[in-house]
């Protein structure tokens, strides 16, 4: 874990770990036994469910809950339903948890071969959303915020994380004709593709315009990678997409060519796992494996009070059991050992200012937190910038006072949005 | 799958060490030389100042906290802080009632009637000084206080000499021994090497803030020079206003109380600047010898206003505009 620097009047200065320099060959996970899918639709009612326990799924497979739904998930292997259930994700979000008991015998689904003979933009929403790198391709269809840049993520967001660059590394072929597809399939021309600074290559013709990204964090999470990459800025409360651009994943692009060579939807990701000590080991593994069964494979123990972090240090999510499969937008997975956890206090903030220092936004984020703490969130967006917050951390990092401030600042976001989606409703 | 328990809690996972009690703990550390140089030269009086100071300040936190019903707080080091620095801005013959008193009212009506630490709007350790020094005048008069001690220098205090005899009564000190801690005053406020040594150690690690301390001293500096420019038989010379009186443990120690001083760029220059300007201002044309104590906390008043100044947020939608 990174701790102060003896000089405490400088900024914190937490640098992207450098990529590996040499291509690391990811070690590749054979299918387990098991396989989980997290779908997002609630799971109401068993009535007219497509999804019946001990019935057969094809490899590649699409799952859904209900025939009217349309979110699914892409059965990375075949083999016969366990169970389905209902899941809790993040913020309460109602989700479905289907297990798969792998059945390497099981026939192999044509329907994505089919369509993809086609070749329409369709074929994207409809079978490649869940592609490793979760490109949620969906947010092409909104008519009122047409997509007028695609702009590819080749930069790790998070600190340790060493996924995206190893793609580009290691598939570099596959991102050059995953972008001609792109192209082809979507008809948008402005395809960018954002690189870390340090990691000049001979790139020759991607097929993309190239642009850099600062190596310091927090410049590789989507807001400030716009910021840098189309100079312009992300209004409070916006997204990228409000801007007609459309961030996406490196690692989703090589897939799409993957899909299209392979005439399936690639079901294997790359990720980065991290120990407790700090050590990045990169593994191929079909998506919807247990984590449990990545870490045994890692030959990395983990116990009683450890934490399971799916994604990187400062922005990534928790993970509260060994069955939590491994999602299409899992980068990393980091273990921290129970005792290197820092914990929370209940102290007040005492106006230090070091989270207003080292904020990349500028945000009051002493006055913010106590806005924030008095659950005043309006006030908070208003007078406080809470909207401009990216989610980086940093505030909660340097914390004198150990707040946690970016819990405060997803709840008042959180709240907010839903306060403003009851007064749509109710209008 | 037997699964074993784990920590659920949200990003970020990483959090740089620091601490209130590491931040508390280290300012007092840097007080420690001028603290030590102080009993070393006024001895055990000056001992039992201390320790009942920074004793009482934590009884007083404890009893605050146990009225109060809230968590107990004398662990971060605040209250400690609180009695070292009244301790050290007191006279070695500071009666034992007055410590008793006056650290009562830093505890209880400089920190706690707010909410405790961080709700502070005042310096506490100024406003429990600040209402003893009003209302017993005579203890904190360093020339009529510390009357019995003779160290074969110039005991008489500096800055009630220059007030009333101006630039003659600066000639009197050399400026090695006012840098050396040779002159009266409070117990760990005269040793200027010390606290200057303590300010740079806090600064470099950003246990407080450069910007106040520096441009308090700018202020201080550049009034007196202004002073001193306009009529150089009147007023002292400006280095003398710097190591003496309460300067260099204001500005390094009061002055940048965290709750009560501003945290962006340019409010805390303006802070420090106002509040060095008003020290020079109070010596030199008001009532008081020393106007430490009441310049910052005037522009303690003015922090959470000067705060207003502010850069705008990065994607920030202006509705009025």
């Amino acid at each position: 874990m990174l701790k102060k620097s003896f000089f405490g009047f400088l900024k914190p200065w937490i640098t992207y770990t450098p990529p590996s320099k040499k291509p690391v060959v990811p070690k590749e996970l054979p299918i387990p036994a098991k396989l989980t899918f997290i779908i997002d639709t609630p799971y109401t009612t068993t009535a007219n469910t497509l999804l019946k326990p001990s019935a057969p799924v094809k490899a590649c497979e699409k799952l859904r809950v209900y025939p009217e739904d349309a979110a699914y998930a892409i059965a990375s292997a075949g083999g016969n339903i366990l169970t389905v259930e209902s899941f809790l994700g993040p913020f309460g979000r109602k989700q479905t948890l289907v297990t798969i008991k792998a059945d390497p015998a099981a026939e192999m689904d044509e329907t994505f071969a089919q369509a993809g003979a086609e070749s329409s933009a369709a074929i994207l929403t409809d079978h490649l959303e869940c592609l490793p790198g979760n490109p949620r391709f969906h947010r092409l269809n909104n008519s009122s915020k047409p997509i007028s840049t695609v702009l590819i993520a080749a930069a790790d967001g998070d600190v340790m994380l060493d996924t995206r660059a190893q793609v580009v590394n290691n598939r570099f072929d596959a991102v050059q004709e995953g972008i001609h597809r792109l192209r082809n399939l979507t008809g948008i021309e402005d395809i960018r593709i954002a690189v870390p600074k340090d990691f000049i290559h001979g790139y020759g013709h991607i097929g993309a315009t190239m642009h850099f990204v600062d190596t310091v964090y927090p410049a590789a999470l989507p807001n400030r990678m716009v910021q840098q990459v189309m100079g312009v800025t992300v209004p409070a409360g916006k997204t990228p997409e409000d801007l007609g651009i459309l961030p996406i994943s490196v690692e989703a692009v090589a897939a799409l060519a993957d899909s299209f060579a392979s005439n399936r939807p690639t079901g294997r990701k790359m990720l980065t796992v991290i120990a407790p000590d700090g050590s990045r080991q990169i593994v191929s593994v079909i998506m919807g494996t247990p984590i449990g069964d990545v870490l045994a494979a890692c030959g990395i123990p983990v116990s009683e009070g450890d934490r399971l972090i799916s994604g990187g240090p400062m922005t990534g999510t928790p993970l509260f059991s060994l069955d939590q499969p491994v999602t299409p937008d899992m980068d990393g997975l980091l273990v921290q050992a129970g005792d290197e956890i820092p914990s929370y206090t209940d102290t007040p903030c005492i106006n230090c200012g070091d989270c207003v220092r080292v904020c990349p936004m500028r945000i009051q984020v002493n006055m913010l937190i106590r806005f924030l703490e008095a659950r005043q969130y309006q006030e908070a967006a208003d007078r406080y910038d809470l909207l401009s917050c990216i989610d980086c951390g940093l505030c909660t990092f340097v914390c004198v006072s150990r707040i946690p401030i970016s819990q405060y600042i997803a709840l008042g976001k959180h709240e907010l949005a839903l306060a403003h989606s009851a007064e749509e409703v109710h209008e | 799958m037997n699964n074993p328990k784990f920590v659920v809690s949200p990003a970020p996972f990483w959090h740089d060490g620091s601490s209130v009690t590491e931040r508390h703990l280290h300012k007092i550390y840097a007080a420690l030389p001028a603290v030590i140089f102080g009993i070393g030269m006024y001895g055990v009086p000056a001992i039992g100042v201390v320790c009942l100071s920074v004793s009482m300040a934590m009884l007083w936190e404890l009893l605050a906290n146990r009225l109060m019903a809230r968590p107990y707080s004398i662990g971060d080091g605040n209250a400690a802080l609180i009695g070292l620095l009244f301790a050290m801005l007191s006279p070695a013959t500071v009666p034992w009632w007055v410590v008793v008193i006056g650290t009562f009212l830093a505890i209880f009506v400089g920190k706690q009637i707010y909410g405790g630490i961080g709700g502070n709007p005042f310096n506490p350790t100024l406003i429990g000084l600040a209402m003893v020094m009003i209302s017993w005048k005579s203890i904190f008069d360093f020339n009529a206080a510390l009357i019995h001690y003779d160290f074969g220098f110039n005991m008489a205090y500096p800055l009630s000499m220059i007030k009333q005899h101006g630039s003659a009564a600066a000639s009197a000190y050399n400026w090695y021994d006012l840098l050396l801690g040779r002159q009266s005053g409070g117990i760990g406020s005269t040793f200027s090497i010390g606290l200057i040594l303590g300010g740079i150690y806090l600064m470099l690690r950003g246990f407080i803030r450069w910007e106040i301390s520096l441009s308090f001293l700018a202020g201080v500096f550049l009034t007196a020079a202004a002073f001193h420019g306009a009529n150089p038989v009147k007023y002292a010379p400006p280095f003398i206003h710097l190591v003496t009186g309460y300067t260099l443990i204001g500005a390094f120690f009061l002055a940048t109380d965290d709750s009560s001083s501003p945290v962006n760029f340019l409010p805390m220059i303006l802070y420090g600047l106002g509040a060095g300007i008003l020290t020079v201002l109070i010596r030199s044309i008001g009532a008081y010898a020393d106007g430490v104590v009441f310049a910052i906390l005037v522009f303690n008043i003015a922090n959470p206003l000067l705060d207003k100044i502010r850069p705008a947020a990065v994607g920030k939608v202006n509705d009025h505009a």
